[in-house]
């Protein structure tokens, strides 16, 4: 059985930069630990001898030559923005951390 | 912003605590594309130019490995000794911050593919560090912010920022070393031979333009202390914003004062990211870091794994090129060097200019002499850095073998070469345009020196007289008469021979 709590929810929504209401916290609570107690017991009928997946396909090594494509125009880049200055995407401030 | 941290006396730090350092190293490799799309890799441009729906995180964009650029991170753990990974993948590293626009950097988490290196560098006396890898991985590089309003474009007080996404999805390495401890109070020092092992090392492979002016090498340095004979490691500081090799050591030399006043008052040091500020040398608190379970990495789905095979490998270990380091102690050992005189060519950036001096025929003793002296000037005066000059080695050695044969004095050679650097042409033009050989001539030297000694007859009858160093003046008349394109030596023989003193 897992068991999400209350807490790990609202620093989950603040990771995701989502607003829940305290109401919420409690449902979702709930939610997520039927949906963890589902995938546990996917994991349960894996053998040990199947190893854990990203991918449905059994590929790997798949690249691309170093060559050049064409991209975007900066006004195609800039089509869909909100809103953009001296060709640049403009944000809103950005609060009290630096990457 | 300043600030007005107290700081301890350094050799009071050493004595007191032993500084453990991790270096964390991103180098932007210098391939044609970006890591997973098709656009251009290359410096500036007008922003937001070198973009497509995948490196921008538009929905339905599918990136794509560039091939290139594994080469290259394989290369770079093979020459840093780690193991390759038989198998790895890529991760996500979910962050909300418009530098990344996919809102996650693609990059590599706990399946690196490589690992477990190490790195032998020379600090300045000579001495051997072994710095442990932990390992090497693949990421992308993220956008240009650029912060309006408030005083001169920093974050703080700004009222909106402004996003240039060329450098988004730009291939990037990141090299992380195990903890270095031991090192006491050279760890500064260590750290900024450390870094410039790595960025010699790159450079010599030709994977980056390690360039930390422009940001392709960038240094994270994680700084931590603890009590002498304590055995648990202290909380560490992260110190970004490192943007040149003595910049590490004072940033590693800061933090270690720093951490020290902070702990010897009984304090305790915060966990965070702190910007080094070049002009005064000091570390200002950044962000608070967020821990790893915060990025809420998983592998990346739109990426199939990476699983390079033993040839592959074993072909790209074939391209490793000789150890900068090694190559220095080889030249060191095959020229008879001093450790000053290896310095000296180490420190004008010579070593490969003389090199391929010597192969096109110089003997090394001059090849050095003129790089590490005269164009090393003439590269100061122009302010240009000696390999950028308009001379190639085979134009020195060109010079250099009319001087061994007589066609040049120095001080005509010097006149050859300031030709070439004025781009006036190869020495034998420049020598030809300038009219610039020696005269070697016997015949119209002797008219000179006859001319010479039939002006000065009281020096002439000194040296007929025995006084064979008065021949000196007349050697100074001939070379002033023939603009100083004659054999010094050889007039003095005409002289002597000429009043019957040989």
């Amino acid at each position: 059985m897992s068991n999400i709590s209350r807490d790990e929810v609202a620093h989950l929504a603040k990771l995701a930069r989502m607003a829940v209401t305290p109401e919420e916290l409690d449902t979702f609570a709930g939610q997520l630990d039927q949906i963890l107690d589902a995938v546990a017991e996917v994991g349960e009928v894996a053998g040990d001898d199947i190893p854990p997946t990203s991918h449905a396909v059994p590929l790997t090594n798949v690249f691309r030559t170093d060559e050049v494509r064409p991209g975007l125009s900066q006004d195609a880049a800039l089509a869909g923005a909100p809103a953009a200055e001296e060709g640049r995407f403009r944000v809103p401030r950005i609060l009290g951390e630096q990457q | 912003m300043t600030t007005t941290a107290e700081l301890m006396d350094y050799a009071e730090v050493v004595e007191r605590y032993d500084p453990v350092l991790g270096l964390e190293v991103h180098v932007e490799l210098s391939t044609k594309t970006k890591m997973f799309c098709g656009c251009p890799n290359s410096f500036g441009g007008d922003p937001n130019t070198h973009v497509c729906p995948v490196c921008l995180g538009m929905p339905g964009a599918l990136p794509v490995v560039n091939g290139t650029a594994v080469e290259s991170a394989i290369r770079i753990g093979l020459a840093l000794n780690c193991d390759i990974a038989q198998w790895c993948r890529f991760a996500r590293k979910n962050y909300f911050y418009p530098d990344m626009p996919k809102n996650f950097q693609t990059s590599q988490y706990d399946e690196p593919i490589a690992f477990d290196g190490h790195l032998d560098v020379v600090l300045d006396d000579g001495e051997v560090v072994r710095v442990d890898i932990e390992r090497a991985h693949m990421e992308e590089d993220t956008g240009k912010s650029l912060h309006v309003g408030g005083a001169t474009g920093r974050i703080h007080g700004a009222e909106h920022s402004l996003l240039d996404y060329n450098r988004a999805g730009v291939p990037l390495i990141e090299i992380v070393t195990k903890p270095i401890a031991g090192m006491g109070e050279r760890a500064p020092e260590v750290a900024r031979a450390y870094v410039t092992a790595l960025r010699d090392l790159l450079r010599a492979m030709d994977v980056s333009d390690v360039r930390m002016d422009q940001g392709s090498l960038r240094c994270d340095a994680n700084v931590s202390l603890m009590a002498k004979g304590a055995n648990e490691f202290g909380t560490r500081t992260e110190t970004k914003n490192v943007n040149s090799l003595r910049s590490v050591e004072r940033a590693v030399r800061y933090e270690m004062t720093r951490h020290a006043a902070v702990l010897a008052d009984g304090g305790s040091i915060k966990q965070e990211t702190r910007h080094f500020q070049e002009a005064d040398g000091t570390t200002a608190a950044g962000r608070t870091k967020e821990t790893a379970e915060d990025y809420r990495y998983f592998p990346e789905p739109d990426l199939v794994p990476i699983a390079p095979t033993r040839e592959w490998v074993d072909q790209l270990r074939a391209t490793i090129p000789e150890m900068p380091w090694q190559r220095r102690k080889r030249i060191q050992d095959d020229w008879n060097l001093t450790d000053e005189e290896l310095r000296d060519l180490v420190n004008t950036g010579a070593v490969d200019l003389v090199a391929a001096t010597v192969d096109a025929g110089a003997a090394q003793a001059d090849a050095r002499s003129w790089w590490v002296q005269y164009l090393n000037q003439a590269a100061t005066a122009r302010e240009t850095e000696l390999a950028d000059l308009a001379i190639t080695p085979a134009e020195v050695a060109r010079v250099i073998a009319l001087v061994g044969s007589g066609e040049l004095t120095h001080k005509l050679a010097r006149q050859v070469v300031d030709g070439v650097l004025d781009g006036e042409g190869d020495p034998d033009q420049v020598i030809e345009a300038r009219g610039l050989k020696v005269v070697s001539d016997d015949s119209a030297l002797l008219a000179a020196v006859d001319e010479a000694l039939a002006a000065q007859p009281d020096v002439a009858d000194k040296i007929r007289g025995g006084k064979v160093q008065a021949a000196g003046a007349i050697v100074g008349a001939v070379m002033k008469a023939t603009k100083g394109q004659a054999d010094a030596a050889r007039v003095r023989e005409l002289i002597l021979e000429r009043v019957g003193a040989a």
